[in-house]
């Protein structure tokens, strides 16, 4: 495989949700979540009412490689922030690293206000990535993978 | 690529339906997505043409229940079929844990079937897999239409190691769960080796 799991433990969460809750006050946006480039929603804050996030996360997945694809092809590498505005709601996608940050907005914030704070929040997700994947790859080698232990009967019982 | 969320106790595995167009790719989804209780399932999203042919992907999330504690979450995926549409299979091939090839069983696209097994492998190279080691499922699709091939002609051209083979027909659903559960149950004891 290309790409190691992510293993997000309960410390690292408290602190992702920490930042994302922190961006989406300091923006005065409405949502903010974290989705990985293979669209899995990583954490969500904010005001998700009916939002349906997992579908959003694979279509934000979905865009973003696409319009990778498109750079690629322009030759360039990839295009690091996308912006849809819409007449009441926007969403900003900015990639860092093996993740993307959404934002989703309406007209109590601006592209202006949302661009800088999330260039702000960005530094702090990318450390906590690193720290992310330094304890996951420290835990690999010293620890035992919960999974380990799954049986075929485990297996099983969810088909049941 | 697997996400493990200790926090919230969650597996999110992605597995993905590959196959020349018009194989029966959605109407797998379709049918998982009409079959499943609403709280099992999220929304089915397709991105598709105005003919209903598929022009970036299909997608539905799909809880199957716990497995150690954990909420088991599969996100399937489909790949639009049209050959002219590899760069999007490509990407969407990314951060995969398990495919199913969905074979149309009918003489003449026999050849179709073919290019886009060759296709996959391909494509599955780009992204750092390969197919004879990541979970895979093998779907003879349509095996109720009248001109059919036998299943071993198919077998003898698709099949390649000890892939599990299902006979399907995907528009009533046989063999529809069997071929999900036959991908998952892979992916899963792959997450326990690994």
């Amino acid at each position: 495989m290309t790409d190691t799991p992510i293993i997000m433990h309960e410390q690292q969460y408290h602190q992702l949700r920490h930042v994302l809750n922190k961006l989406r006050l300091e923006s005065f946006s409405r949502v903010v979540f974290l989705v990985d480039k293979n669209g899995q929603q990583i954490a969500a804050q904010g005001d998700i009412g009916e939002l349906d996030t997992t579908s959003l996360a694979s279509l934000a997945a979905g865009n973003v490689a696409a319009t990778g694809g498109m750079a690629r092809l322009i030759g360039e590498k990839e295009f690091p922030t996308l912006s849809h505005e819409g007449e009441r709601e926007s969403i900003h996608i900015c990639i860092i690293g093996r993740v993307l940050l959404v934002v989703v907005f309406d007209e109590r914030s601006s592209l202006g206000l949302v661009k800088l704070r999330v260039k702000q929040a960005s530094r702090d997700l990318s450390l906590l990535f690193e720290e992310l994947e330094r304890i996951s790859a420290e835990r690999r080698a010293s620890e035992d993978s919960l999974f380990a232990e799954i049986t075929d009967d485990d297996i099983d019982s969810l088909f049941n | 690529m697997t996400f493990i969320n200790y926090a919230s106790r969650e597996i999110n595995c992605k597995i993905v339906y590959y196959g020349p167009g018009l194989c029966g790719k959605t109407t797998n989804l379709q049918y998982i997505y009409d079959s499943t209780a609403p709280t099992s399932k999220g929304k089915l999203i397709s991105l598709a043409t105005e003919t209903d042919r598929t022009l970036f992907f299909d997608f539905m999330p799909l809880e199957l229940g716990t497995v150690r504690g954990f909420k088991t979450r599969f996100h399937l995926y489909t790949v639009p079929g049209q050959v002219f549409y590899d760069a999007s299979r490509k990407l969407i091939l990314k951060g995969v844990d398990g495919v199913v090839f969905v074979a149309d069983s009918q003489e003449e696209r026999m050849d179709a079937n073919i290019e886009s097994l060759y296709n996959l492998e391909e494509n599955l190279q780009a992204n750092g897999y390969d197919l004879d080691k990541i979970p895979y499922v093998l779907q003879l699709n349509k095996r109720d239409l009248p001109n059919v091939l036998p299943v071993e002609e198919m077998l003898a051209e698709l099949k390649r190691n000890g892939e599990p083979v299902h006979e399907a027909v995907a528009s009533n659903g046989a063999g529809v769960f069997d071929t999900l559960k036959s991908v998952a149950k892979q992916v899963l004891t792959e997450l326990r080796r690994s």
